[in-house]
């Protein structure tokens, strides 16, 4: 605990400051909010779990300048998305592109669905072929003791 | 001297765990009736000794016992009495030692309202709960003790990380622990139903105020983590899909499919194995969860402690029980013949369905959260799974289930015909095409999201006063007050999904921002608002130093109100925090957060116009209030009432 906390510390102290600075603000909106769709989907490389739009990270103060930077100068999200993979590796894409072994990520929930479709439909089917089982009456004792709830409930 | 009393309390607890799971075991095993019954005085004295030991701990908070290893680590004496309380489970030990408080609890409820269970499932049940407590016991007493001392006891301590010091974040373990925990008895009764090789409606009876409680436990607590998140992390957001939410939405998600499959058991003697597969799946979820909180793992924001060894230890218990329960499923679940006989369209088939919908996408949660430890070890790859993947592939199955539930609410049980049971809901949705075009209407560049969204929350909400208002039929007011209480639970809970649903997809979609520096006495406009900052000054709190501004907000020139947002710096753990200033409204939150100075002039300031933003608590509030009203129906009222009916005794009612 004391561990994660001096890092934490650490990582915040030098920059006391807010996610997205003033002097970031692109004055070209559309690009703008371009970069902030883009740095949503970017991991902050050093902070645990936090994307560079949300993190007071120096690092990610660079990696917005740097979005940015390369919209300006006209590349498409995707490219730039791609230059940030290039550098830090796929560990900061927070959304893994739908190929090779990610594929499976992607296809799990839908996959899992059909299948609970189908287990689901046939449990269901079977339900209304089944014949309804003869009920057995009550022993003595069950029938005892219903009486004694029916007649505590009348009361 | 106290805390070795609450040391020794501990350990006697662990001792009369180790007793209450094995004699009863054995005494239902041998028909011994006295070796059963011991189960009850017990799981009363576990909580007894429990109790003891937490308040001995409570005290050394209070009264700042530096010369106790965890309270120099996580107190202050300048630090707030609330927070010196709180504290005590705002660290690691601290916290195993309320969740087997609240496991004891759990315990000796089930002991003391148990007394129309037959005798030998009692003692199952509790002899279950008793194992689950002797393993958490030993796992506090041998790797995290609490009650350390240290050998020269320092003057003061370290304080406790600042954004724990919060009273929206003080509250959110003990009512996410009261959830998770309150899953251990649905996980108790599984066990022994197998064990006893008997489930019926009887058993799902006794199972369903039990996860019932839980459930609602457990979304206050995901709803309180959700508010802290929205009003302390400084610009807003409400779930970020970080692995320690999910491993408390994953058994949230979990026993709202228990909870719901219960009611085919209670009704209609079928998806018995299914439901007894969910109980156990949802303890052993909540066990994950506290493994990914207390393993580090999964690196995430909340992660507590960074141990190795104690994340074996809880790897250990999550094997031994469920992988226990689940062998002993396997063997068992063939004896649980399904009796009910029904047709694919009728209440139990869309119950069938929401089952599939909230198991799938618990599923969807769980394969997002555990990806990146899966790449990691078969290819060696380093990679991330964030909201980006969430909100896609999570919620479609929102979107279905929204889309069927009111349907599938209002079939009648057995055989339905959809054309003829949705006639009542005629009326719903024609008020919900009429709100959905209206969303439309306004929404600037026609947000697709705030039209589902707000369109299915209105359907949600309109569906269940359709079903209320059927149930009614002609008779009035009288009918509609007299309506069992459980429907009533039903219509509350589903609307409160819907209001939640609503709150989220407005949000999303309507949010307006503005960054920018501004200057003492510069006014500025956001999303039809005029705000002027008005002051920064430098204050000093109890322990800790402010920088705290004054932000006049008017609309059409006529004053609302001056927020005063901070930014503060807690000098002991050398650690700053953002305190943003809120004016809360039902239709809009606005939001104001300070930054820093900036070297030409003025300061960096944030606000926010936040549409709808409270609907996503209100709701939640409303889904735990469903589910309060529906736990006090009148069939667990009289079942309780109706145990060993004494001649003269009072009316049941």
């Amino acid at each position: 605990m004391r561990r994660v906390l001096a890092i934490l510390a650490l990582a915040l102290l030098p920059t006391l400051s807010l996610a997205v600075q003033p002097d970031e603000v692109l004055p070209d909106a559309a690009l703008e909010a371009r970069a902030r769709e883009i740095s949503q989907k970017l991991r902050c490389p050093v902070c645990q779990g936090e994307n560079i739009d949300e993190s007071n990270a120096p690092i990610s103060r660079d990696l917005r300048l740097y979005v940015r930077e390369r919209l300006v100068a006209g590349d498409s999200n995707p490219q730039v998305i791609e230059a940030v993979t290039d550098r830090f590796g796929e560990f900061v894409l927070f959304e893994p592109p739908a190929r090779g072994a990610n594929l499976l990520l992607w296809l799990a929930g839908p996959l899992m669905a059909l299948l609970a479709l189908l287990v689901g439909w046939r449990f269901l089917r079977a339900r209304e072929r089944a014949e309804t089982a003869p009920l057995a009456p009550l022993s003595d004792q069950e029938r005892a003791r219903l009486k004694a709830i029916m007649g505590d409930v009348r009361e | 001297m106290i805390a070795e009393l609450g040391h020794f309390a501990l350990i006697l607890a662990f001792a009369v765990s180790l007793y209450q799971m094995v004699v009863p075991m054995i005494g239902a095993a041998r028909g011994n009736r006295g070796w059963m019954d011991s189960a009850r005085p017990a799981a009363l004295a576990q909580f007894g000794l429990t109790a003891i030991s937490f308040a001995a701990l409570t005290v050394a908070f209070v009264t700042s016992d530096f010369s106790l290893k965890l309270v120099y680590e996580n107190s202050h004496t300048d630090k707030p009495m609330l927070y010196k309380v709180t504290g005590v489970w705002g660290n690691h030990e601290g916290s195993l030692l309320l969740w087997v408080m609240i496991l004891a609890l759990f315990g000796a409820a089930a002991a003391a309202f148990s007394g129309n269970l037959p005798p030998s499932l009692r003692a199952r049940v509790l002899a279950v709960q008793a194992a689950i407590g002797a393993a958490f016991y030993a796992f506090i007493i041998f790797t995290s003790n609490p009650f350390l001392r240290l050998g020269n006891p320092p003057f003061n301590g370290r304080d406790l990380n600042p954004l724990l010091q919060d009273p929206g974040l003080a509250f959110h373990p003990p009512f996410l622990y009261l959830g998770y925990v309150g899953l251990s008895v649905s996980f108790s009764f599984a066990v022994a139903a197998l064990i006893e090789g008997r489930v019926d409606a009887a058993w799902a009876r006794w199972v369903r105020p039990w996860t019932l409680a839980a459930w609602l436990f457990l979304t206050i607590g995901i709803a309180l983590g959700s508010w802290w998140a929205y009003y302390e992390l400084g610009w807003g957001g409400f779930w970020f899909w970080d692995p320690v939410e999910n491993a408390s939405f994953m058994p949230w998600l979990l026993a709202a499919a228990l909870l719901h499959s219960a009611i085919v058991v209670e009704k209609r003697e079928a998806l018995k194995s299914w439901t007894i597969l969910l109980a156990i799946m949802a303890f052993g979820f909540s066990l994950i969860g506290t493994f990914i909180v207390r393993s580090g793992v999964i690196t995430s924001v909340h992660s507590f402690a960074n141990d190795p060894e104690r994340g074996v230890f809880i790897l250990g218990i999550l094997a031994v029980f469920v992988g226990g329960a689940l062998t002993l499923f396997a063997a068992r679940a063939g004896a649980m013949a399904a009796k009910g006989v029904f047709s694919p369209v009728s209440r139990e088939g869309a119950l069938v369905l929401n089952n599939i919908l909230l198991a799938v996408s618990a599923f969807v949660v769980f394969i997002g959260t555990i990806w990146p430890l899966v790449a990691e070890f078969f290819w060696d790859r380093k990679l991330s799974v964030g909201a980006p993947f969430f909100n896609q592939a999570f919620t479609p199955f929102m979107i279905v289930l929204a889309l069927v539930l009111p349907v599938g609410a209002i079939l009648p049980w057995k055989r339905a015909q959809v054309s003829r049971a949705i006639r009542p809901l005629r009326g719903a949705l024609a008020v919900t095409l009429a709100i959905a075009l209206l969303i439309w209407a306004v929404s600037s560049g026609h947000s697709a999201i705030a039209v589902i969204g707000a369109g299915l929350g209105s359907w949600l909400i309109a569906g269940s006063v359709a079903e209320l208002v059927h149930r009614t039929g002609k008779s009035g007011l009288s009918r509609l007050l007299r309506l069992p209480r459980a429907d009533w639970g039903k219509a509350v809970a589903h609307s409160g999904l819907g209001i939640t649903f609503i709150g989220v997809s407005l949000l999303t979609a309507w949010q307006v921002e503005d960054i920018r520096v501004a200057r003492i006495g510069e006014s500025y406009e956001v999303g039809g608002y005029q705000m002027t900052l008005q002051s920064v000054d430098q204050i000093k709190g109890p322990n800790y130093f402010s920088t705290m501004a004054a932000i006049a907000i008017a609309k059409d020139g006529r004053e609302i109100t001056t927020l005063h947002p901070e930014k503060r710096v807690y000098p002991v753990q050398a650690m700053p925090t953002t305190e943003a200033a809120i004016e809360t409204g039902i239709f809009r939150d606005i939001y104001v957060v300070i930054g820093d100075a900036q070297a030409g002039g003025g300061w960096a300031v944030r606000a926010y116009v936040k549409p709808f933003a409270n609907w996503i608590w209100l709701g939640s509030i409303l889904m735990a209030l469903g589910g309060l009203i529906s736990l006090s129906d009148r069939r667990y009222r009289v079942a309780a009432g109706a145990r060993k009916a004494p001649v003269n005794a009072v009316p049941a009612e």
